[in-house]
């Protein structure tokens, strides 16, 4: 589905990347783990269209990606994901007026209707039922990040992009979220590429591990090289071991202690 | 004994040195002007608080022997005409030029110097142009108002909304949006809370240039019979209407931030 090739990119001539050359198939779970400033950010972005390749071919379906943000592509961001000005549901229904054509992307009558079941569905599915007419300043972190994911989902895109998305997360909620993008991936059969910065949540997420590294060094000249994907390692997703304990695992024994 | 920097009143006693200086400015007040008006009772400079009373009396509650018209109520009317009009006006104009300035590249990059340039124009230097442009009636003193206030407004959307983080563009982008569709939807909303802020900012300036065409040319308005009852000294009828005016000047700013804050409850303090 996603072919890379021989891809670079450098800002004012300083590498960045260079010499990518991967194939990525449809429905694969891809993490993108390295040190900060080597690149997986920046192969993020060329995937969501906000950066385009210096060098080489970044192809989609054979035809080199778009070099804007569109439709087929969902993203999630570490922070400022949703729309501040509306409420849990209706940033969950913008996702269906800006689908359509039209100068406002207001939604009426009978396709507002639609529209508001559909968000209320995929507002269940992430746990957020009981929170549709809340602001998202009103939310904590774990659950705007849920609301980032079902407003992307409900764009029905093929790829998702997630940037860091649990990074400022406490270990507890990360595994909920965990399990959570898990569920939606098998569920909405995704593909998805997820920048992180934590090894093992890497390990436990994806059905591939990408790490980014410089192969090329000069001492002399630590700008003259870009970095690479130095490892592409297939990760066995039946042997997948809990990163964390869930929140509720976490507050069982808790809960259990203080009821007897 | 805390630092100073530390130190903050309880809020019985914030309301009580608040309430101080004005106390300590009436007690002043009082005291120069008796002090005047025992020396010369036709003292004109420092009016007692009855002579105050008194000119309002005449002109806010009794028919003027001249016209027939309760002459306070008929500026007020006529200055906050002009006033509204011209905020009415700068604000309109203001918010499209900073949306699509703010949003739209192309349009900032031939509109930007533009706006720049404008917002240096002294408004008052232009004010004779206005008058032979527009004549001597109510659209050239709305029009300094909204020449005055309009690259204010325009400049602080236009940076209000490149402050609006790109993380969202990129999300409506995701999700199918066009142009008009993230101005509209994305853009435009966050912007209205930020165009009553702006509003607020521009009103004293707003003012300012009302008075300074009222007091240049007209026949009515607060700055009109201000700079006219001059002539005669009458401070008895100035205070008051200084008085009046910045009572106006406050409920307007309290009316827009209460609505502001009605409207936008999302309008929080790192609210994303």
């Amino acid at each position: 589905m996603i072919e890379v090739n021989n891809l670079g990119k450098s800002y004012d001539g300083n590498p960045v990347l260079e010499r990518l050359n991967v194939k990525v198939k449809e429905g694969e779970f891809v993490t993108l783990v390295g040190a900060s400033g080597c690149g997986k950010s920046t192969f993020l972005k060329m995937l969501l269209g906000t950066e385009s390749p210096t060098s080489g071919e970044l192809l989609l379906d054979g035809k080199p990606i778009a070099d804007e943000p569109g439709p087929d592509r969902g993203i999630v961001f570490q922070q400022y994901s949703v729309f501040p000005h509306m409420t849990v549901l209706d940033n969950v229904m913008s996702a269906v007026g800006f689908a359509q054509r039209g100068l406002t992307g207001y939604l009426f009558g009978a396709k507002r209707k639609q529209a508001r079941l559909d968000a209320e569905a995929i507002l269940d599915e992430v746990g957020l039922g009981h929170a549709l007419k809340k602001y998202p300043h009103e939310l904590s972190g774990g659950m705007k990040q849920r609301l980032a994911i079902a407003q992307a989902l409900l764009g029905k895109p093929r790829i998702l992009l997630l940037d860091e998305p649990f990074g400022a997360l406490d270990p507890g909620i990360r595994a909920d979220m965990h399990e959570l993008v898990l569920r939606l991936w098998k569920e909405h059969k995704l593909t998805i590429f997820m920048v992180t910065h934590d090894i093992k949540e890497g390990f436990y997420l994806g059905t591939r591990l990408w790490v980014f590294d410089k192969v090329r060094q000069d001492p002399h000249a630590p700008q003259a090289f870009g970095a690479t994907i130095t490892y592409d390692l297939p990760v066995d997703s039946s042997a997948r071991q809990p990163a964390a304990k869930t929140t509720a695992e976490a507050i069982a024994p808790l809960l259990a202690h203080s009821a007897s | 004994m805390k630092r100073l920097i530390n130190l903050s009143p309880t809020p019985v006693t914030r309301v009580f040195i608040g309430l101080l200086p004005f106390v300590l400015l009436l007690l002043v007040y009082i005291v120069a002007s008796d002090a005047r008006l025992e020396a010369n009772p036709n003292d004109k400079l420092l009016p007692a608080f009855s002579q105050m009373g008194a000119a309002i009396d005449r002109m806010a509650l009794e028919p003027s022997k001249r016209s027939g018209d309760y002459i306070f109520w008929v500026d007020t009317a006529s200055s906050l005409k002009r006033l509204g009009m011209g905020v009415a006006i700068a604000a309109s104009i203001g918010l499209a030029i900073g949306l699509l300035t703010g949003a739209l590249p192309v349009i900032n990059a031939s509109m930007s110097p533009l706006l720049t340039v404008v917002s240096l124009i002294p408004p008052l230097a232009i004010l004779p142009v206005l008058f032979i442009i527009f004549g001597l009636g109510e659209l050239s003193k709305v029009m300094l108002i909204v020449l005055g206030i309009t690259p204010f407004i325009a400049r602080d959307l236009l940076r209000r909304t490149q402050e609006i983080p790109s993380e969202q563009l990129v999300k409506a982008q995701t999700l199918g949006a066009n142009t008009s569709q993230i101005m509209v939807r994305v853009l435009l909303p966050q912007l209205m809370p930020k165009l009553i802020d702006a509003v607020r900012l521009s009103l004293g300036a707003g003012w300012l240039f009302l008075i300074a065409a009222e007091a240049i040319a007209s026949t009515d308005g607060l700055g009109y019979r201000i700079f006219l009852v001059r002539r005669y000294m009458s401070m008895d009828v100035i205070l008051p209407y200084v008085a009046w005016i910045t009572l106006l000047a406050f409920l307007f700013d309290w009316l827009l931030a209460t609505l502001s804050r009605r409207l936008f409850p999302w309008n929080v303090q790192g609210g994303n």
